[in-house]
């Protein structure tokens, strides 16, 4: 080992000669290497478990949440009701015309990736990502029904035999029905759970529902269970670019070369001295859920997760070693550790002042958004063609779309008077006629459309274009009021 | 063919093999699984091929064509509007006006096939032009109400073929020499100070005892119009072809005779309920 700088070769690759081999061996395809990740116990076990149920409940159960809005509207706290357009989050009714809010929602999700990246490297990758969770449930149904890891291997090379056969079709089984769970409950987010299941139970659901079902299920079964660690490595985009979120001060997965080499096997009793400390057991490859060797340094395929770090301390503790050979730790407090020194861990830094900025800023708009978000709208649209009508007595007339968007699940009355023109008139198709202010219903829950004719003399126009306001008001009292600016349109004076 | 296979020893990874000036390459070899999709994909588009009409001559094994597709597609939305379109068929109009989804249907069908038929010389939304009636605004020929409209629209103006089209026949005054080309110039200024654009006092005064002779008897003593006959109101500030005393003395001396076809025979019965009540609800309607 020439250095313990762990930025530049790998030391693992660093040993490797330049050497020929036989060309007869030339693959262009590689062949998967199977992946047996074996038991372990630890914190970050530990931690990575309680991730899961958590998620994994989250998942399953927030589909069965009660929300009460009143008669006539869901009363799923979570639901995306895509027939009639809406999307509900417990007290929050989100219409198609405030989709913003999940831009918002996916610019809050992709910076807070960035900051716990910069910050924590891949635990996103490590332990909340569903990739991980489902391939973690997956493992874990595997090793119960296959066992462990030499067991599964010796397994795999057996011949087909009766127990065989049994031990993978129980596997794939279990496999099978957690995808169907998996798919339905996808499809409960965006329809009435209760109803979907007992739709189910009588056999009386719909082709799209039996689709989707079908596709999720299907995922979940080839990703989790079949694709695995093949997913991270080639059809994430997210380990190509997330090192762009990392520096020398961000928390990875790191092996303490300047501690651990020279490796090599040890005899109990033998001096550790002009050695390192890595006994070379390969714990931490057995334990790796994408089958790499944390000691070739920091890569691609790592997904953060630290179960290397558990089966590491174990050995480390039986050998009566210090822990943390294997450990979570930011490349400048490693490259300090080499020296005898060390560097606290930095939070505040550059990129993660900005990263957090941004987080707060949108995170800050949402709520804004969300906290002054009313129950009316109001989309106001001007004919243009024609921009206007002459009429017989000389006085000029627009037209108006006029769309009151009524969020609130009861009928509402408005008034709708005009600001900006002397002497005009207005009426509303199938409405008043030629009125000062006309009275507008709208029902519940539901975008009125009024056609506005407005009528004015064509002296009390400023020219061909003449500011013209919208003031709509709720009949009763501390009712809403919207207002919007047009202009009323004219010949050339 | 590769020659030497090396270990780069900077990524440890093999090279091809080839050669090319001392470049060489970098094996990095896909995935296998990955390789077999792209042949599930090949045996994909075999199967595509062979269900699907993929060349010319083949109608493949399902008999699928997006032409077909869209006929059945278009049958669907036909039956489904079928429905409407009966229960409009018999609505009386005051039934219509009652029922704010059927009326919504009549006005949305009525802008499609005035979009088809009626835009060309009405333009696309309904303002006409010099010749053509503007469609907005509260000044008809021949009334304004839906019954008015639908009469015009199934019989037409001036149409020969129908024999209940809607006819005015103006005189052609100068072209057949009933007033002189003074006369008229007169009674043009007249018409003009009907609505206040009279540039010469005196030959509208002159104008006027011609106007009672001659124009009176069609246009109403003050210039009012009737719509029974197809007399433009001359007192207001619409002109079909324009409002200045040029154009007025053309359509004096020689007359003006627009046509519209008669639809009658060309668009069923509820399509022209649905143009009469779209043109109708357009901000003019009576």
């Amino acid at each position: 080992m020439a250095s313990g700088n762990m930025n530049t070769v790998p030391p693992s690759l660093a040993e490797k000669p330049g050497d020929t081999a036989d060309t007869g061996k030339l693959q262009l395809y590689a062949d998967r290497v199977r992946v047996y990740p074996a038991r372990v116990v630890g914190p970050f076990r530990r931690f990575k478990w309680a991730a899961l149920i958590v998620l994994l409940g989250i998942y399953y159960l927030a589909p069965w949440l009660r929300w009460d809005r009143g008669p006539g509207a869901p009363d799923q706290a979570l639901l995306i009701d895509m027939p009639s357009r809406r999307a509900y989050f417990f007290w929050i009714e989100i219409w198609p015309q405030e989709v913003y809010y999940l831009t918002g929602l996916l610019i809050v999700g992709a910076v807070g990736l960035f900051l716990v990246t910069s910050l924590f490297g891949r635990v996103w990758c490590g332990y909340s990502c569903p990739q991980t969770v489902w391939t973690d449930l997956f493992m874990w149904v595997e090793r119960r029904i296959e066992g462990d890891r030499n067991a599964r291997m010796r397994l795999d090379r057996a011949p087909w035999s009766a127990a065989k056969i049994a031990k993978k079709t129980a596997k794939h089984g279990v496999w099978i029905a957690i995808s169907l769970m998996t798919g339905g409950a996808w499809v409960m987010y965006f329809t009435d759970a209760p109803t979907l299941v007992a739709d189910i139970a009588s056999l009386e659901v719909s082709g799209a529902v039996l689709f989707f079902i079908g596709l999720f299920t299907s995922t979940t079964y080839l990703l989790g269970g079949i694709a695995r660690e093949q997913v991270c490595t080639y059809m994430c985009p997210w380990p190509r670019f997330q090192a762009a979120m990392f520096d020398e001060d961000t928390l990875v997965v790191t092996y303490e070369a300047w501690r651990g080499e020279p490796r090599g096997k040890h005899k109990q009793g033998e001096s550790w001295e002009g050695r390192g400390h890595c006994v070379d057991c390969l714990q931490c490859v057995n334990v790796c859920p994408t089958g790499i060797d944390i000691r070739d340094g920091n890569q691609l395929e790592c997904i953060g997760c630290g179960l290397c770090i558990d089966a590491c301390n174990r050995i480390m503790k039986r050998l009566d070693l210090p822990p943390g050979l294997i450990r979570m730790d930011t490349v400048n407090n490693q490259v300090a550790r080499e020296r005898g020194r060390s560097v606290p861990f930095r939070v505040l830094r550059p990129r993660t002042i900005i990263y957090a900025s941004i987080l707060i800023a949108v995170l800050g708009l949402m709520v804004f958004g969300l906290g002054s978000r009313s129950t009316l709208d109001v989309n106001l649209l001007r004919d243009r063609n024609p921009l206007f009508v002459t009429l017989s007595d000389g006085a000029i007339r627009n037209g108006y779309t006029f769309k009151i968007l009524n969020r609130a699940r009861a009928d509402r009355e408005f008034v709708l008077t005009l600001e900006g023109i002397d002497d005009l008139t207005l009426s509303v198709r199938g409405g008043p006629s030629d009125v000062q202010r006309a009275v507008l219903g709208a029902r519940p829950d539901r975008v009125e459309t009024y056609r506005v004719f407005v009528r004015a003399p064509r002296d009390a126009l400023a020219g061909e274009s003449t500011p013209l306001r919208f003031v709509l008001e709720e009949t009763m009292p501390d009712g809403e009021r919207s207002v919007q600016d047009s202009v009323f349109r004219g010949p050339v004076r | 063919m590769p020659t030497k296979v090396e270990t780069d020893s900077v990524t440890g990874t093999e090279t091809t093999g080839h050669e090319w000036d001392g470049i060489k390459e970098l094996n990095t070899p896909l995935p296998r699984w990955w390789l077999i999709v792209f042949w599930i994909t090949v045996i994909w588009s075999v199967a595509y091929f062979i269900l699907y009409p993929s060349w010319p001559g083949w109608d493949g094994v399902w008999n699928y064509t997006a032409r077909k597709d869209v006929a059945a597609r278009l049958e669907a939305v036909q039956a489904e509007r079928a429905e409407w379109l009966d229960k409009l068929a018999v609505a009386s109009l005051d039934e219509i006006e009652q029922e704010p989804d059927l009326l919504e249907f009549a006005i949305a069908g009525g802008r499609a096939a005035f979009a088809d038929n009626c835009a060309p010389c009405h333009g696309t939304g309904g303002a006409g032009g010099p010749g053509y009636p503007n469609l907005l605004d509260d000044d008809w020929l021949w009334g304004g109400t839906v019954e008015a409209i639908g009469t015009t629209l199934r019989h037409g103006i001036r149409w020969a073929q129908d024999e209940e089209t809607r006819i005015s026949d103006m005189p052609r005054f100068g072209v057949d020499e009933l007033l002189t080309a003074d006369q008229i110039g007169d009674v043009a200024e007249y018409v003009l100070s009907l609505s206040h654009g009279a540039t010469d006092r005196t030959a509208a005064d002159r104008g006027q005892t011609i106007y009672a002779e001659n124009c009176a008897v069609c246009h109403g003593p003050n210039g009012g119009g009737n719509a029974e006959l197809g007399a433009p109101q001359l007192n207001d500030a619409i002109w079909l072809y324009g409002g200045g005393k040029e154009n007025l003395v053309t359509t004096i001396s020689r007359s003006r005779r627009g046509v519209m076809p008669a639809w009658g025979g060309r668009l069923d019965p509820v399509t022209i309920k649905q143009l009469a009540i779209y043109v109708h609800s357009l901000g003019g309607g009576e």
